[in-house]
């Protein structure tokens, strides 16, 4: 019973297990879900979904699942653009142009073009009879009329039956994959201080004393724990102008966040690479330098260092002496990058940039070879794969 | 086994997921998780079903130095070493000095009780793995006194997160998960019903109106939520606020009045006083 969902749903990259899956059963042995189908999806979304970030996944599948289109999982992870599907107009069409609509092939050969057309479509599209959009005659897309037409995050049904709940994909920002908020950000850096209390145990822990002496029955038993660090201290280089302009905002929720995570915070900003000298202010970016070297011997090495950069350049702004694009740097930015490496042992590149288009970038490239594979796309998932590289 | 379904009650608007969330673990008699924003009735959740159930409530707030064990029992050796010096004869029966933690009390209780463990992401991230067989099959052992304590009656026993920690696999496994996500507008005024029964029509509608443009200015660092927004209708109230005020004469521009029980952080206030003067320039009436 249910097994086939079930595999659905791990297929579909969700986590679930065996005693989640028998749990729902019992439950609907006790009648919980005897109802409506509407009850079933809560019970199973209540029963499988361990964590807000996989709510808007287990829609899918359940919506997947319950069209009986077992086909079109592979396209759970293909993200569609919000404001494609944001719904503007309405169409209204007459008999005749339905069924014009009607003559398209079957399903198969309407999930094989969606897909194609996934692949050559760049923008977004309204209107019209071919590409995915809104309100258009093109059998992808929301808010218009093709009989046989597939449904991709249709707020309120048209055409057909009534609203379903698992379609309203209401979870599809606590998706981690996707974008990050403030608090997202937050939540993700406090990872970084739980392991506060770490290392060789060398101060007297006075209450652990007392009780072990007391349980000894006055016999003196010393505790040791180990010292506590106040905070993780973090040395935070962000780039800024320039390619970085479209991720300006994400990057200042990132600083927001990690300003009230940390209380040892440092940050320069830099412009497309490292050199001889960051800064502080950006206004006054050419009359107010902090050398690197000052950075590196001020900062200890117990400084975890995180930089936040698009890391795309020419390759000649990392390895040329006289690379940088702003003034004469008399050794290349690769030196200066990898002085900083050398004294914060612990250090991460976190790209705001997706990763899938790191390949075609060859000063990613080289940087990610510079930071030994410590780069990690700007997300949720991504910021917690650098936390744990920076412990 | 529960005969009775939790609907929400006359202080409390439950939605269907949420109802059948708690139902599902009422009637397994499995630990319920709920996560959710800031001020969404987490905590009051646990209240609200011990109230509509008619079921005793056990409360156990979490903070970052709370140990599994506490929930359990303590052992106060301090108090036995004392007493030994005084040559108190209670010295020598150890279960004097065993002193009983939440879910102790909770599984002796005469009826089902409703245990609430508060912000559970509080605490070490071991704590959650440390209760996991006394969550699953409701016993745990003293050691002191060689006793097995046994609960009388599973706890309907709901978790509270606000997602500090990730919560280790094992434990989510065993209890039913929901999210209460933000109510919408008519959920909302269904929540402000219950909580101001007398409240103008025209208020309410107003007041809401100017709550959810609040909570859609980009890049608030803390969004007014449901709780923040019953306090300030509560202070719209005391001062006798009029509705025409709220809604400031037809522009986007005017700042609620007592906009602060809405905005907590000093740079949100700012932001949105800068946002408000900048739409007046751009708009002016």
């Amino acid at each position: 019973m249910l097994l086939s969902f079930f595999y659905m749903l791990r297929e579909g990259g969700m986590k679930t297990s065996i005693t989640e899956l028998l749990t729902l059963l019992e439950a609907m042995k006790h009648g919980l879900a005897g109802q409506s189908v509407d009850d079933f999806y809560y019970l199973a979304r209540t029963t499988l979904v361990k964590d807000e970030s996989e709510l808007d996944r287990f829609d899918r599948i359940f919506a997947a699942y319950f069209k009986g289109v077992e086909d079109s999982l592979s396209d759970l992870f293909q993200e569609i653009p919000e404001d494609w599907l944001r719904h503007q107009a309405e169409l209204m069409l007459t008999e005749e142009e339905r069924a014009q609509i009607e003559s398209m092939g079957g399903f198969e050969e309407l999930m094989r073009a969606l897909q194609e057309r996934l692949e050559e479509q760049e923008d977004r599209h309204e209107g019209g009879s071919k590409w995915i959009g809104t309100a258009g005659t093109s059998p992808f897309g929301a808010y218009g009329y093709n009989p046989e037409g597939v449904r991709i995050g249709q707020q309120i049904s048209r055409n057909r039956s009534a609203v379903k709940v698992w379609d309203k994909r209401d979870y599809r920002n606590l998706d981690d994959s996707l974008e990050l908020g403030t608090r997202n950000i937050k939540v993700a850096l406090r990872r970084l201080r739980k392991f506060a209390r770490e290392g060789a145990a060398d101060q007297l822990d006075l209450d652990d004393t007392i009780d072990k002496t007391a349980r000894n029955a006055g016999m003196l038993d010393i505790r040791m724990v180990p010292e506590r660090h106040n905070a993780i201290k973090v040395l935070l280089c962000l780039d800024i102008g320039g390619s970085m302009d479209d991720h300006v905002r994400i990057c200042e929720e990132m600083f927001s966040a990690a300003r009230s995570e940390f209380k040892h915070l440092e940050y320069f900003y830099f412009h497309n690479f490292i050199y001889e000298c960051l800064w502080k202010d950006n206004r006054r970016r050419h009359s107010e330098k902090t050398p690197t070297l000052d950075i590196a011997h001020k900062y200890g090495s117990d400084y975890k260092l995180i930089f936040v950069g698009d890391a795309t350049m020419s390759p000649y702004e990392i390895v040329y002496a006289g690379g940088s694009v702003e003034h004469w740097n008399e050794e290349p930015g690769a030196v200066w990058i990898k002085r900083l490496l050398n004294t914060y042992p612990k250090a991460v590149w976190l790209n705001p940039e997706p990763r899938d288009r790191w390949e075609y970038t060859p000063s990613t490239k080289l940087i990610r070879e510079i930071m030994d594979d410590r780069m990690y796309p700007l997300t949720i998932a991504g910021l917690d794969d650098a936390i744990k590289e920076l412990h | 086994m529960a005969d009775k379904k939790f609907t929400g009650t006359s202080s409390y608007i439950a939605t269907d997921d949420l109802k059948m969330a708690v139902n599902a673990a009422v009637t397994l008699e499995r630990p319920i998780l709920v996560k959710g924003e800031p001020g969404t009735g987490k905590t009051q959740l646990a209240i609200e079903v011990a109230r509509s159930l008619g079921k005793p409530l056990h409360e156990w707030h979490i903070k970052s130095t709370t140990k599994a064990q506490q929930g359990l029992y303590e052992y106060d050796a301090v108090a036995r070493l004392r007493d030994s010096q005084l040559g108190d004869d209670r010295v020598h029966d150890i279960s004097n000095y065993i002193v009983r933690g939440k879910i102790w009390e909770a599984f002796e209780s005469e009826e089902q009780p409703v245990l609430l463990i508060d912000e559970i992401d509080k605490a070490d991230i071991e704590f959650p793995n440390d209760l996991l067989r006394e969550l699953d099959r409701m016993e745990f052992y003293v050691y002191e006194t060689k006793k097995l304590v046994e609960a009388r009656h599973r706890p309907i026993i709901v978790i509270t997160s606000n997602n500090e920690k990730e919560l280790p696999d094992a434990f989510l496994r065993r209890c039913f998960f929901h999210y209460i996500k933000f109510p919408d507008q008519e959920t909302m005024a269904e929540i402000v019903d219950v909580h101001f029964p007398n409240l103008k029509k025209e208020l309410l509608a107003e007041a809401l109106n100017a709550f959810y443009k609040v909570r859609d200015v980009r890049g608030l660092k803390k969004k007014p939520s449901t709780s923040e927004l019953l306090d300030w209708i509560k202070l719209l109230l005391s001062e006798d606020v009029p509705p025409e005020v709220l809604r400031g004469d037809g522009s986007r521009s005017a700042i609620p009045p007592l906009h602060g029980a809405l905005l907590k952080n000093e740079q949100d206030v700012h932001l949105f006083e800068q946002l408000v003067f900048l739409d007046r320039r751009t708009n002016p009436q």
